[in-house]
């Protein structure tokens, strides 16, 4: 187990540093810079040049790649320059919404899969099943944001039954039951429209699992011991089954990003992906940077939790 | 075509029978007459591509697009079918114009998509071993990328943004689905004897994985690329929507879709986005269903008919 983990620790390096790459090219590729927007009548040329030198921005590519790692790898993504601050500082205020966005959406998600894979499964082709199938064909075709906007359209505004945008009431004192509440309250449209939609894959994952594990021969032997039906699914087939879902949350983070990009937007939720959207309207390219990377990060760590989980789980994958 | 379902089918019949075996096209026809939501459904996507692509050469993208600031927000009426959007602009028009566009950028990607996923699948499983492993750490890599985050980020720095230059972004962070698939089909048929036999004949590899080990994936290629024209068409209604999609004089599916974040719009004027969320909706919908009809047609064990 060390071994494999271990192993596909070292593999995550490479990836890490192919992503700050990539990112650094795009952001040296991104038109302008920090001081392209002082340019004016009053403003020396030769002095912004004189900056340019001072701030190393003449320096060869690999000393600035340097630079700019080492700055992230401490914290510092530099400044924005539409909203005058330093980026982290501007992330550090979104950040916290949407991973409690996607906690939500995680755990509505589950909820939602769970019980329902398992009635799929456990009765499959009958009534039961096609109902669940059904949605879960639905599910498949319904882009996100579509859904997302109907469901804001309904009961944001038709019904009123929830907020519809922002992440809390604007005045409540932080740390309060009432400022709690509020975040609660305009958590819940967000991430019910996202967990609907992005549950299919579970279900479908769970359902086939059930269905191929009922007919192993572990099963029938347990059916032959005399086992009662509820033992041998809940001792035997579920616990087979549960398991590999419970390893792929770490495989969602890079759906809930995606998602989250999408619904953020939609229901004027500040968080990242509605900062990552906003950085390139506004083209500041620090921003769009640092949440690359950021998210890009996430994605990545999350497939190591991920495979690292599922070899604990499923020793095949270990031995391989 | 031909080939789809030769393999399973030659199985199922025995060898001295006299009777032919019936051909994939017949195999394909039988499913879909058994299965009506999948006639159904090709039906429809017959009639609206053809609708859409009919009208469209009547209409002028430019003169749709034209803002007319006298009839700003009209809901339907006589002079416009579906009303009018911020600009004076007919919705219908855009629809027509929106639908052909998506679609056409939707096919492709899809196209593009799937000769970079099949040649890197093709190559990677039936080589194998180091290079194999190699090819699919690059491609995990890929895959880990949360798609919509770096196809924003690209859109938003590419200097002379086209449609061109759109459909390059999104085959570039598209192709691993399919390139995984035809891996490990590769991977398994790269056993069997046929290709064994004609190694020993001494056959150059391009030979055997241009004529024999891609024929016999033909009938996972149709699939998975009919399934993904379907989720293609979202991608792209989705990054449309959010603004990183066509250019703003092009209009799509998407696009009438973005005018929605008004929320005066999302709450008063349905007409502006209710007809090209139902469209997609359909669209995805129903090519979804002739795809699993294609995927049922492809595995003799599914087969209704």
């Amino acid at each position: 187990m060390w071994k494999f983990s271990v192993r596909r620790t070292l593999i995550m390096i490479p990836q890490l540093i192919l992503l700050s790459i990539i990112i650094f090219v795009l952001a040296q590729l991104m038109p302008g810079d920090a001081l392209s927007g002082q340019i004016g009548p009053d403003v020396d040329p030769a002095r912004l040049d004189e900056i340019r030198e001072e701030m190393g921005w003449n320096d060869p590519w690999y000393e600035q790649y340097g630079r700019w790692v080492g700055g992230v790898v401490k914290g510092d993504f530099g400044d924005s320059f539409r909203f005058k601050m330093p980026v982290s500082e501007l992330i550090g205020q979104r950040i916290m919404n949407t991973v409690w966005l996607s906690i939500v959406t995680l755990i509505l998600t589950y909820l939602i899969a769970i019980p329902l894979g398992i009635v799929s499964g456990r009765y499959n082709d009958t009534w039961k099943d096609q109902l669940v199938t059904g949605y879960t064909y639905v599910g498949f075709a319904t882009p996100l944001f579509i859904f997302a906007l109907v469901m804001l359209w309904l009961f944001g505004f038709k019904l009123g039954w929830f907020p519809t945008s922002g992440s809390v009431t604007p005045g409540l004192v932080s740390g309060t039951f009432e400022h709690f509440m509020s975040k609660v309250y305009h958590l819940i449209l967000p991430a019910f429209s996202m967990a609907l939609i992005t549950t299919y894959s579970t279900i479908q994952y769970l359902r086939n699992e059930i269905v191929d594990t009922k007919q192993k021969d572990f099963i029938i032997t347990a059916r032959a011991k005399g086992a009662s039906e509820k033992r041998v699914y809940n001792r035997h087939i579920l616990r087979n089954s549960l398991l590999p879902i419970a390893a792929f949350f770490g495989y969602e983070i890079t759906g809930l990003i995606g998602g989250s990009i999408f619904i953020e937007n939609i229901f004027g939720f500040p968080g990242m992906g509605q900062l990552l959207v906003e950085s390139i309207t506004l083209r500041d390219y620090s921003v769009l940077t640092a949440t690359t990377l950021l998210f890009g990060v996430a994605s990545i760590v999350g497939a190591l939790i991920s495979d690292i989980i599922l070899s604990i789980v499923d020793p095949r994958i270990r031995i391989k | 075509m031909i080939k789809l379902g030769k393999k399973t089918e030659a199985g199922a019949l025995q060898a001295q029978t006299p009777i032919k075996s019936p051909s994939g096209f017949s195999i394909i026809w039988r499913e879909l007459v058994r299965d009506k939501v999948a006639l159904i459904s090709l039906i429809f996507l017959i009639l609206i591509v053809s609708f859409v692509y009919g009208i469209s050469l009547i209409l002028d993208q430019d003169e749709i697009v034209k803002v007319d600031l006298l009839s700003i927000y009209q809901p339907p009426n006589d002079q416009f079918i579906l009303g009018t959007d911020y600009g004076g602009r007919d919705i219908f028009g855009q629809l027509i114009i929106g639908t052909r566009n998506s679609l056409s950028i939707a096919i492709l990607v899809t196209l593009m998509t799937g000769i970079i996923g099949i040649a890197y699948g093709l190559i990677s499983g039936y080589f194998g071993g180091h290079i194999d492993n190699m090819m699919m750490r690059v491609l995990d890599f890929f895959n880990i990328l949360p798609f919509t985050m770096i196809v924003i980020a690209f859109v938003a720095i590419v200097p002379k943004y086209s449609v061109t230059t759109f459909s390059l972004i999104m085959t570039g962070f598209l192709w691993m689905g399919i390139a995984r698939l035809i891996r490990s089909k590769a991977l398994q048929e790269k056993e069997l004897d046929y290709i064994q036999a004609s190694k020993t004949l001494g056959s150059s590899n391009f030979k055997i994985i241009f004529t024999q080990l891609l024929p016999n994936c033909s009938s996972l290629i149709i699939v998975t690329m009919t399934l993904n024209l379907a989720a293609n068409i979202g991608l792209e209604s989705g990054l449309s929507f959010l603004g990183f999609g066509f250019p703003e004089s092009t209009p799509s599916l998407g696009t009438l879709l973005s005018y929605a974040t008004n929320p005066q719009t999302l709450e008063f004027r349905w007409w502006i986005w209710v007809p090209a969320s139902i469209l997609i909706l359909l669209l995805m919908l129903s090519i979804n269903n002739v795809g699993q009809a294609l995927k049922r047609a492809t595995d003799a064990r599914q087969r209704r008919g």
